[in-house]
C-alpha cells in the first residue's frame, strides 16, 4: 500500500468516503441472534448497513461495533427490539468504538449496564432509538440509556429513554453535540451534559425524571472545562420521580423536582423553554458541593444566562433542607430560579422578569443552614455572555433523511 | 494451499511422535489480510492438543498474570526467522511485524480456547479460536462463544470466549490493538536473558522494580503484590489511553498519584457499580471501597473486569483487600 501509485491511493480514499460497494447485511431475529448479529457487526465494512428485521432479538452478551462508517438500522423503535434481559456479561448492551456510525430505528431493552455506549466514536448519530428498562424506575437498572463519551460530533434525535438509574441521555467529555426532539422519562436525570462543550439541547421533552436537564462539570476527569451550551425550546415538565440512583454517583444528589440544573459550568444559556411543575426548582444554578483536590477544576457556575422561559407552577414542594420555611417565606412557592449565590458577579444573569432567588451561600461546600436568601435582580443581556458555535456538525443531519 | 498445510501438519505430527518437532509456522497465515478459519493454519504447534510449540515458538510466563476464572494459561511468542524483539525499558517488548503471541486457556485437561495476536503490516490483530471436543482443532469464533466450564474452584460457570471486538476492548491503546502481557517488568530476568542469548531480543532490559511472582507474593511488599495484581487485571482498560479512560481511574503499576489510582476518588460513570459507596478506595476500609465491591460482584453492570471473568478470584480479592485495609486512613 505504501508503494501504491498515488492515484490509486486517492481512489481508495474516495471509496472510504463514499463507498461504491456498500452493502446491506440483513440480520433477522431468532435462534443464534447473538452470534449472527455480532458477526455481522464485526464483518461489516465501512459504508455497509447492518439491517435488523422486525422482531425481538434475545441476546446473551453485550454487542459491539468497531468498524467506521457503518449504519445499524432496524424496522422502528417499537418493531426491532434488542432484548438484553438474559445478558450475562459486558458493561452495556451495545458498545460503539468507531467513527461515523449511525444507529437508528431500533430499541435496546433491559441491558445489565448502560444501554448504548459510544466511546471515542466521532460523528455519531442516534436517530429514533429507544432505550428502556421496562420495569420502571429501579436502582438495579443500568446507569445510562444513550451514552456517548469522549467523542467529537454527536447528534441524538428523536430518541426515547426511560428507566435509567443515572441519566437517560448522558453526553460526557465530548464536544459539538446536539440532543433534540427526544423524550427522557422516568430516569434519575433526563438529559445530562457533563464535562462537554458546544452542546445544543433543544426541543426535547424531559418529564417524570428526578431532574430534567442537567449541565455540569466534575473534577479529576481527562476532559475538563465544560461549557458553551444552549438549552432552548424544551418541555421540562413534572420531574417528580424520587431519586433512585445508587449513592456515590453525582446524580444521587439531584433533588426530586429539579427542572434544569446548571452546576460548575461556563456559558450556559437557558431560554424559550416551557418549565412546568418542577417542585424544587424550575431552574437551579449551583457550585459543585463536594471537596475536591483537582487544581484544574472550577467548581463555580460562570456566565449562566436565563432568558425568557414560560414558567408554570413549580417550586411548591422544595426538597431542600429548610425548604418548607423558605416556601412559606415566599408565599407558598419558591421563585423559579434558584441560585446558591456562588461564582461571583458574572455567575448568573437573569435577563427576563423571571423571579430568581439567591441563597447567598458564603463559600463552596457550605450547607443550606448558612443561607441568607434574597431575590436576584434581572439584568440586561450582554452579547459577550452568550454561547456561540453550538451543536453537531451539519453533515450529521444528512444521515437522517429517508 | 490447505492441502500443503495439512500435509505439513501430518508430517509434523509424525515427527513429533519421534520427539523431534520440526513443524514450521506459516508466516503467510500470520501476515495475510484474511482471518484463518482454523488455528492449525498458523502451524504454531507441533502438537496442538499437547500444546507442544513448533520451531520458533517460545513459551513464556508472566510474573503476575491476568486471572481468568482460574484457567491455566499457556503463553507463547513467535518471532519470524531472523527477526528480533526490541527492548523498551521496563515496558512492552516491541515485537516486529510477522510476530505473534499465542495464549491457550485450559481447564483441567480440556483446552477451551486459544487467542492469537498477530502483528500484521497494518497493525496488530486479535482473533479467538475455540477448541473442539476432540481437542484436535480450534476454530475461529469471531463472534465469541459461551462454554460451560467447571473452574478449579469447583464452580460451574458459563465461560465466555471473547469476540474479536472484545479482544480489542482490552488490547487497545489509543484505539489501536496492542499486546498487554509481555512487558519487561512482568517477565523474569532469566527468560529475557535466554531470549537475548537466543538472538531474538536486542538487549536485556534493565528493570528497577518487577511485578512480584504471583505464587510467592506473600514474600513481596503487600503494596507491590496488590498494585501488580491491579496492573495485570485492570490497567489494560484503566489507563489514560484505553477503554476506561473516561473513568479517570488509572491502575497502572507506574501511576504514583494516589488520587489517580483511586484513593478517595469519587466514581464518574459507575451507575449501580458504585454500590452506594462514595469512593473507589477508602484507606483502611475495604468494605466501603468501590474497587473491592466491583471485584467481588458477578453481576453484569457491576462486576469488574467487565469481560473475562465469570467467577470470583479469592486470591486477588484477598491481596487487594489486605492492601486497602493496611492503608492509614
Amino acid at each position: 500500500m505504501r508503494n501504491a501509485p498515488r492515484t490509486i491511493g486517492a481512489a481508495l480514499l474516495l471509496c472510504a468516503a463514499l463507498p461504491l460497494h456498500a452493502k446491506t447485511i440483513e440480520v433477522a431475529a431468532g435462534d443464534g441472534a447473538q452470534q449472527r448479529l455480532q458477526e455481522a457487526l464485526i464483518l461489516a465494512q465501512p459504508g455497509d448497513v447492518v439491517k435488523l428485521t422486525a422482531g425481538r432479538f434475545f441476546l446473551s452478551d453485550g454487542l459491539s461495533l468497531d468498524v467506521n462508517g457503518v449504519s445499524v438500522r432496524g424496522a422502528g423503535m417499537e418493531a426491532t427490539v434488542l432484548d438484553f434481559s438474559g445478558q450475562q456479561g459486558a458493561g452495556e448492551g451495545l458498545l460503539v468504538t468507531s467513527d461515523d456510525v449511525t444507529l437508528r430505528d431500533f430499541a435496546v431493552e433491559n441491558s445489565k449496564g448502560d444501554g448504548i455506549k459510544s466511546k471515542g466514536a466521532d460523528r455519531i448519530v442516534y436517530y429514533r432509538v429507544r432505550v428502556e428498562w421496562t420495569g420502571g424506575p429501579k436502582e438495579t437498572n443500568g446507569a445510562y440509556g444513550i451514552y456517548p463519551v469522549e467523542s467529537t460530533g454527536v447528534l441524538i434525535d428523536g430518541c426515547k429513554i426511560s428507566g435509567a438509574s443515572d441519566a437517560g441521555i448522558y453526553v460526557g467529555q465530548s464536544k459539538d453535540i446536539t440532543v433534540r426532539y427526544s423524550v427522557a422519562e422516568s430516569n434519575v436525570a433526563g438529559i445530562e451534559i457533563e464535562n462537554s462543550r458546544n452542546a445544543l439541547v433543544m426541543g426535547n421533552l424531559a418529564t417524570r425524571n428526578t431532574g430534567g436537564i442537567l449541565v455540569f462539570d466534575l473534577p479529576n476527569l481527562p476532559v475538563m472545562g465544560g461549557g458553551n451550551t444552549v438549552i432552548e425550546n424544551n418541555l421540562v415538565v413534572s420531574n417528580d420521580t424520587p431519586n433512585f440512583a445508587p449513592k456515590g454517583n453525582i446524580v444521587a444528589g439531584v433533588l426530586r423536582g429539579t427542572g434544569v440544573l446548571i452546576m460548575a459550568n461556563d456559558k450556559v444559556l437557558v431560554r424559550d423553554n416551557v418549565l412546568s411543575d418542577n417542585g424544587t426548582a424550575q431552574i437551579m444554578v449551583v457550585a459543585y458541593t463536594n471537596k475536591f483536590t483537582d487544581k484544574t477544576y472550577n467548581p463555580y457556575p460562570r456566565h449562566v444566562v436565563i432568558g425568557a422561559n414560560r414558567v408554570i407552577g413549580g417550586g411548591n414542594d422544595p426538597q431542600l433542607p429548610g425548604g418548607e420555611q423558605l416556601k412559606a417565606a415566599f408565599g407558598g412557592a419558591l421563585p423559579p430560579v434558584l441560585w446558591d449565590g456562588l461564582g461571583g458577579p458574572d455567575a448568573l444573569t437573569v435577563t427576563s422578569p423571571i423571579a430568581a432567588m439567591s441563597l447567598n451561600l458564603p463559600r463552596q461546600g457550605a450547607g443550606a443552614e448558612e443561607a441568607k436568601p434574597a431575590l436576584v435582580k434581572s439584568a440586561p443581556l450582554r452579547a459577550a455572555l452568550l454561547p456561540s458555535g453550538v451543536g453537531a456538525p451539519a453533515a450529521l443531519e444528512a444521515r437522517i433523511g429517508a | 494451499m490447505k492441502l500443503i498445510v495439512s500435509a505439513l501438519l501430518i508430517t509434523a505430527a509424525a515427527v513429533a511422535v519421534a520427539a523431534a518437532p520440526v513443524a514450521r509456522v506459516s508466516d503467510a497465515a500470520i501476515s495475510a489480510s484474511t482471518f484463518p478459519a482454523a488455528l492449525s493454519e498458523f502451524g504454531f504447534f507441533a502438537d496442538g492438543s499437547g500444546q507442544h510449540p513448533a520451531a520458533g515458538v517460545t513459551p513464556y510466563r508472566l510474573n503476575t498474570p491476568l486471572w481468568s476464572d482460574g484457567a491455566e494459561k499457556l503463553r507463547f511468542v513467535y518471532l519470524p526467522a531472523g527477526a528480533k524483539a526490541r527492548a523498551q525499558g521496563e515496558g512492552l517488548l516491541d515485537l516486529p511485524i510477522g510476530a505473534a503471541l499465542i495464549k491457550t486457556f485450559k481447564f483441567g485437561n480440556q483446552l477451551i480456547e486459544t487467542r492469537v495476536l498477530l502483528h500484521r503490516a497494518d497493525g496488530w490483530l486479535a482473533l479467538p479460536y475455540q477448541w473442539n471436543a476432540a481437542q484436535t482443532e480450534a476454530r475461529l469464533v469471531l463472534a465469541g462463544a459461551r462454554v460451560p466450564v467447571i473452574t478449579p474452584a469447583g464452580v460451574v460457570i458459563s465461560y465466555a470466549i471473547p469476540n474479536k471486538n472484545q479482544c480489542k476492548e482490552c488490547h487497545a491503546l489509543s484505539g489501536a490493538v496492542t499486546p498487554i502481557g509481555p512487558k519487561a517488568r512482568n517477565l523474569s530476568a532469566s527468560w529475557l536473558t535466554a531470549l537475548y542469548r537466543a538472538g531474538k531480543l536486542d538487549a536485556v532490559p534493565a528493570v528497577a522494580r518487577r511485578l512480584p511472582l504471583w505464587e510467592t507474593r506473600d514474600k513481596a511488599p503487600l503494596a507491590n503484590a496488590a498494585r501488580g495484581y491491579l496492573d495485570a487485571n485492570c490497567a489494560h482498560c484503566h489507563n489514560p489511553r484505553s477503554s476506561a479512560s473516561n473513568s479517570g481511574l488509572d491502575l497502572r503499576w507506574e501511576q504514583a498519584d494516589p488520587a489517580r489510582f483511586g484513593i478517595n476518588k469519587r466514581p464518574v460513570a459507575a451507575g449501580r457499580g458504585s454500590g452506594n459507596l462514595d469512593f473507589d478506595i477508602v484507606p483502611g476500609d475495604p468494605e466501603h471501597s468501590i474497587l473491592l465491591y466491583r471485584m467481588g460482584s458477578l453481576e453484569g453492570g457491576i462486576s469488574m473486569p467487565e469481560v473475562g471473568r465469570s467467577s470470583l478470584d479469592p486470591d486477588g480479592l484477598d491481596i487487594v483487600k489486605r492492601w486497602v485495609k493496611g492503608m492509614k486512613p
